[in-house]
């Protein structure tokens, strides 16, 4: 082995310097829209994709082989790459009167396993989201109890902390199919879902340190926002899996998520897990706040309406094939979807080919937890017949996820929440793939 | 374990409480002293409320209705106001002092609240003109839908783990396709031609209960 020539270094070291500076953190804005423009073309041109072949394809290689790439810290916090543009939380403007009390859906059509990355969790704010400095945040616990607390974030990491897989899902999620099939997208009949590992402090730890007092039987929880979000909880449920956490997925909870710290209900309408956590009250009865009284209540036929509906109860859907991802030709598929009951764990899903005439059971794949998302699959031979594809899923319980008709005649069509119907999507012989109701 | 085991945090001091602590129960617990008028009530509900909520509280574009829709709750289209619908005047007092007005919450004093309130109950005809809210008031005060709630009954519905034939293959309709309306925005994944819609709609069809999300 022979030393380079000087000037052959110089030019070699100059490379190597310019590739580990070619997204400078400043331009990443730049990297992105290139990405954007990359992400177009392949999607969008087939006469440029087989021009693209020539240089491409084997047996030849491709220029990225045949470079550097970025150095590390290009970019110190990691982006998803920019050929995934796509894969982001969307919102549909006419369903609120303002994005500051409104609602963004998961892009489930493009997730794997359970987990659903920290920026892609659902939103969904009363006041915006704000910009709380954990040094100055303080969560207060008063109320029944022999020892009120102000605990700074220091305070409450000191705690000995869990950490678990758990769902979240807006009671809405699909709410808006009360009454008729309507959203073209999964993103928007189911996207309202998410699941992240939670790190934090029981509730029942905290509660155990201030003393609660005899005859207490509720706990308010409160918001720092602009809402000042509030929900009754009951002692059972917070002496039980409640959580006050400040970490998902391995790092700080995010701002929309409740930065620096949230309750976590298992199971329980997301609407109970109330975000940017500031005070716990503990009380003798149920404080009937207009989120568990205006709002979060269910309206039957007979115009009474059920109060402190919390559980989510048993639901499934097929993420694939979906209207956002078709079928592009006959052969072999993997159908694949998600399952969750906030009473468990899931038992079994059963998958449907022909609108619930026949069913077979599908693969529960990876992890099985209690409240948490758990995916399943079916392999299917496609003929390019059209097909009335459903997931039916069972919980440990032993509720079986039911059908639209059979929630239809229980509660009619105007409660709004808790919409965990059987769902239909239509493969078309096209391949394509639409949202209907079936009778 | 004991209370006061871990030892961490400092006590939270009653002042530090009152600051804190503003949640109003159905029982009046938590209302504060103080009293307004209706008469006090338009004038800053119109100055602070009105360009959202409608001059009769009828609620502006999207914005929540306040007032009306009594009798509605067994209709096609329920209009679930303060009056028709809400069980507690106690939450309305809470929620406007935490919350309210949307674009600067907790700026309004007690009495003003209090002003507030009774200026929406008379929106909803439920007091005179010359009502005056106050604790002793508005802790007695029954609100027409009080008795329209009862505690979660599920599960309500049982289906059956059916296997094979479990339906008539001739009695399967579709009832409803969602590209039949064209009111999702989808130009992520279908292009112009593919969109039944054409042009991204804006306004959802008001006969199918879309507008879940107000405020």
């Amino acid at each position: 082995m022979s030393k380079p020539r000087p000037d052959r270094a110089a030019e070699v070291l100059g490379k190597v310097a310019e590739a580990a500076g070619k997204v400078p953190l400043k331009d990443r804005r730049d990297f992105l829209m290139r990405g954007l423009a990359l992400a177009g073309t392949a999607v969008a041109g087939p006469a440029l994709a087989a021009a693209d072949k020539e240089s491409f394809m084997p047996p030849n290689v491709p220029p990225w082989t045949r470079s550097l790439g970025r150095g590390v810290v290009t970019v110190p916090y990691g982006m998803p790459s920019g050929f995934e543009e796509n894969v982001i939380r969307r919102t549909v403007p006419w369903l609120t009167a303002s994005n500051i009390s409104s609602i963004s859906f998961t892009p489930l059509q493009d997730l794997q396993g359970i987990i659903t990355p920290n920026g892609l969790v659902f939103e969904r704010y009363h006041a915006g989201v704000p910009d709380i400095d954990p040094g100055k945040h303080r969560l207060m616990i008063n109320g029944m109890v022999e020892r009120p607390l102000l605990l700074s974030m220091e305070d409450l990491m000191r705690f000995p902390s869990v950490s678990v897989i758990r769902f979240i899902e807006c009671p809405a999620n699909g709410g808006m199919e009360w009454r008729g099939a309507q959203m073209e997208a999964l993103q928007f009949t189911h996207g309202m879902l998410s699941c992240c590992e939670w790190t934090g402090v029981p509730l029942s730890v905290l509660l155990e340190e201030v003393g609660v007092k005899k005859g207490a039987a509720w706990v308010l929880a409160e918001g720092a926002d602009g809402s000042a979000m509030t929900r009754s909880i009951p002692m059972e449920k917070a002496l039980d899996d409640a959580l006050v956490v400040y970490a998902q997925n391995g790092e700080a909870l995010r701002p929309e998520q409740g930065y620096p710290v949230r309750l976590l209900n298992p199971g329980w309408e997301g609407n109970t897990s109330v975000k940017w956590l500031r005070r716990l009250e503990v009380g003798d009865e149920a404080w009937y706040q207009r989120e568990e009284t205006s709002k979060y209540t269910d309206l039957m036929p007979d115009g009474k309406a059920r109060k402190f509906t919390w559980v989510q109860e048993t639901n499934s859907v097929i993420t694939f094939p979906c209207p956002e991802k078709g079928l592009s030709s006959r052969g072999r598929y993997e159908i694949e979807g998600l399952a969750w009951s906030g009473r468990g764990r899931i038992r079994r899903v059963d998958v449907s080919l022909d609108g619930g005439i026949n069913w077979q059971p599908a693969r529960l794949k990876g992890l099985v937890l209690p409240k948490a998302l758990t995916r399943f699959s079916l392999m299917w031979d496609w003929d390019g017949s059209p097909a009335l594809l459903q997931s039916r899923a069972v919980d440990e319980t032993g509720y079986v996820q039911p059908n639209l008709s059979q929630l239809r005649e229980a509660r009619g069509v105007e409660s709004i929440y808790h919409k965990n119907a059987i769902h239909t999507w239509r493969v078309a012989e096209s391949g394509e793939v639409t949202n209907v109701q079936i009778d | 374990k004991r209370a006061g085991y871990y030892g961490f945090g400092e006590p939270a001091t009653e002042e530090m409480i009152a600051g804190w602590d503003i949640d109003v129960r159905p029982d009046g617990t938590g209302l504060p002293p103080g009293s307004g008028s209706v008469e006090e009530g338009e004038v800053l509900y119109e100055e602070q409320c009105a360009a959202c909520h409608g001059v009769f509280g009828e609620g502006e574009g999207r914005w929540p209705k306040l007032a009306g829709g009594f009798g509605t709750l067994t209709q096609e289209r329920p209009e679930k106001t303060i009056g028709s619908y809400w069980p507690y005047v106690s939450t309305v007092w809470d929620y406007v002092h935490r919350a309210m007005p949307f674009y600067e919450p907790q700026s309004l004093e007690d009495d003003q609240v209090y002003a507030i309130v009774a200026y929406l109950l008379y929106l909803n005809d439920l007091v005179e003109d010359d009502f005056v809210a106050s604790r002793e008031t508005l802790s007695a005060f029954e609100m027409p839908n009080q008795d329209g709630f009862f505690v979660d009954p599920r599960p309500d519905v049982r289906n059956a783990v059916c296997m094979e034939d479990c339906k008539d293959p001739s009695e399967i309709k579709i009832t409803w396709d969602s590209t039949e309306l064209g009111v999702t925005p989808v130009e992520h994944f279908k292009t112009d031609e593919e969109e039944t819609g054409g042009a991204a709609p804006v306004e959802a069809d008001p006969n199918l209960g879309l507008n879940i999300y107000q405020q």
